[in-house]
């Protein structure tokens, strides 16, 4: 038994499609821009946010059944709509199941929004509003972890297609730019004052993004030429600091090894590595001794925060997204405000497209918490 | 073999249960927070920070800290020791406190030490550091606690080997009231046949044990 990735979608700075946001992550574009909003916070700042006329335009499309629905519902709900525009499964069967990546949901239902039901600021009601509009008759599962959140709900829907239970799992993910947020990371002092710079010398914090993303996984026996499959995934703590990274990469290091484990490919088996690349100084490092201690530094990372910004929750599922796009087209995408090396341990970081064959990839996510977590992507 | 649950702790209404038995309780007009870091005095651990948490990271603290004093450290392997916990409220409590904060032009004094605590999966951190858990890490939001989707997942990281023990359980709080559900739960050779499997039902049963 396989589990392959049938289908997919990403909604962000740069796009309302996966084909959309591929083809821009390719020319190097960037979503994150000045945001002069004193709602969101007193002063200018950075952040790559969804275009809001167009975000507006495809709801009032789509939403055929009319339903009063916060920002980030009409983003989850687009994104699994148009995700399964492209299959024919059956979202309102008992054998798919949809699971939920978020950090903060409605969290800007802290203060009340007209004709919004309160309590969709909790998790589980966020879940269930998504799943009854879907119609679908199992419980949503919410999975929020800081920002591995993405990546560990892949993780898991692999495991649930592993139980007997499902055929098809659902998994979304998203959070938006809010106050909330964006004055959190602004008091850690860990915004960039440019738009970030993944592992380069001179990067200084991190971007924040809103995105909402999609990914379609299916239990196949017959699994085809050409598909992606996932192979294996972990996740794993420092046990060190709740808001810094391990400075022997621990955590990662260990989820890295199990999820090679899981999948039994050998780590001189893999091709290439999409990092968590977030930009502050401790992160890139953490991951470049992570990568170091495997023995994989001669191989192209990159990072797609250059372009997206941190999208917390749905980081590991648009991320995700874009390296299966990456497999199939065999080519390395850019990481862009990425110009000289100088992490603690040397990487190779692709600052343009680079094409080479990809037959097996590995996903890194790292967030607060001194969580970790590692995906390995095979192509059958 | 199913994995076994080796201890199990209750906290809630002012009392701290471990196996059932009631070990720690305070007079219900003490107000919930007090009786917690009451509770913390009373396990004997000395252990600053703990007094720096957020008051959702302390109740989970607090129960990992009573059980795993039963569970005996030295018996069981750290590094693939995972904690996976579940609640209602995410962390809603603290995230109305770091709102309070912001929620004025006039009064905006956001704080990181405030904020860090606005994930519910901190608390893991602060347990996973404590008591040196480098194993699998997951936090789950329900309507209620689940023991179907426990058993399941956990069950299943160690079938894939990927933990050898794990703490798990309910930790959920709100203005108004707490209530913790921690156990923990092992794969060992020399297993014994009386012990708690776990099940489904053998936690339905664990969960509901102090409501007489």
């Amino acid at each position: 038994m396989a589990v392959r990735f049938v289908s997919s979608n990403i909604i962000s700075s740069l796009g309302f499609s996966t084909e959309e946001n591929f083809q821009n992550l390719l020319h190097g574009k960037a979503g994150i821009q000045t945001i002069n909003d004193p709602l969101l916070y007193p002063a200018p700042f950075l952040a790559a946010c969804i275009h809001q006329a167009e975000l507006e335009e495809r709801w009032i499309e789509t939403n055929q059944k009319e339903v009063a629905s916060t920002r980030l519902e009409k983003m989850l709900i687009l994104s699994i709509t148009e995700a399964l525009s492209k299959t024919k499964i059956d979202i309102s069967s008992s054998r798919t199941a949809i699971l939920l990546s978020t950090t903060k949901g409605n969290i800007d239902l802290l203060n009340l929004i007209e004709s919004i039901d309160p309590e969709r600021l909790l998790l589980w009601k966020l879940g269930e509003f998504i799943g009854h509009y879907f119609g679908n008759p199992n419980p949503v599962r919410v999975v929020t972890n800081a920002c591995i959140s993405g990546v560990l709900a892949i993780n898991t829907a692999a495991m649930m297609l592993k139980g007997e239970r499902f055929d098809h799992i659902i998994v979304v993910g998203g959070d938006l730019v809010t106050r909330f947020v964006v004055s959190g990371f602004m008091s850690f002092l860990s915004l960039s004052e440019t738009p970030c710079k993944p592992f380069d010398r001179d990067r200084d914090g991190l971007s924040l993004g809103e995105a909402a993303g999609t990914l379609i996984l299916e239990k196949t026996s017959f699994p085809e030429q050409g598909d992606i499959l996932f192979s294996g995934g972990a996740t794993a703590n420092d046990a060190n600091h709740i808001s810094g990274p391990s400075r022997t990469a621990e955590g990662s290091v260990i989820a890295i090894q199990n999820a090679l484990n899981e999948s039994g490919i050998a780590a001189q088996d893999i091709d290439h590595i999409n990092a968590h690349g977030t930009a502050t100084r401790y992160n890139d490092d953490m991951e470049s001794i992570a990568i170091q201690r495997l023995g994989l530094s001669e191989l192209p990372v990159n990072s797609f925060k250059g372009s997206w910004g941190h999208t917390l929750g749905a980081a590991g599922i648009i991320e995700t997204a874009a390296l299966i796009e990456s497999m199939k087209a065999d080519t390395i995408l850019p990481t862009v405000g990425f110009n000289m090396p100088g992490t603690t341990e040397n990487l190779i970081v692709t600052k343009k497209p680079l094409s080479k064959p990809l037959h097996t990839c590995l996903k890194l996510a790292s967030g607060f918490g001194g969580c970790n977590a590692a995906l390995v992507l095979n192509k059958k | 073999m199913t994995p076994q649950i080796t201890a199990f702790c209750h906290i809630k209404k002012n009392q701290v249960f471990l196996n059932g038995k009631r070990i720690f309780s305070t007079g219900p007009e003490v107000d919930m927070r007090e009786f917690v870091k009451a509770a913390f005095r009373n396990t004997g651990t000395k252990y600053p920070k703990f007094f720096k948490m957020d008051d959702y990271s302390k109740l989970g603290f607090l129960a990992a800290e009573v059980l795993m004093k039963e569970v005996g450290e030295s018996t069981i392997e750290a590094k693939s020791t995972g904690i996976v916990f579940s609640n209602r409220h995410s962390t809603l409590t603290t995230d109305q406190l770091f709102q309070d904060s912001i929620q004025s032009d006039d009064a905006f004094f956001p704080s990181p030490s405030v904020f860090v605590y606005t994930l519910p999966n901190i608390m893991a951190g602060e347990i996973a550091i404590r008591h040196h858990f480098t194993g699998e890490n997951a936090f789950f939001v329900s309507s209620a606690f689940d023991p179907d989707w426990h058993t399941f997942y956990i069950n299943q990281l160690f079938e894939s080997k990927k933990i050898s023990a794990c703490l798990s359980g309910w930790v959920e709080m709100d203005d108004q009231s707490l209530e913790a559900f921690v156990y923990f739960v092992e794969k060992r050779k020399n297993q014994q046949n009386e012990s708690m499997q776990h099940t489904v039902e053998e936690l339905n049963n664990l969960y509901k044990i102090n409501d007489k």
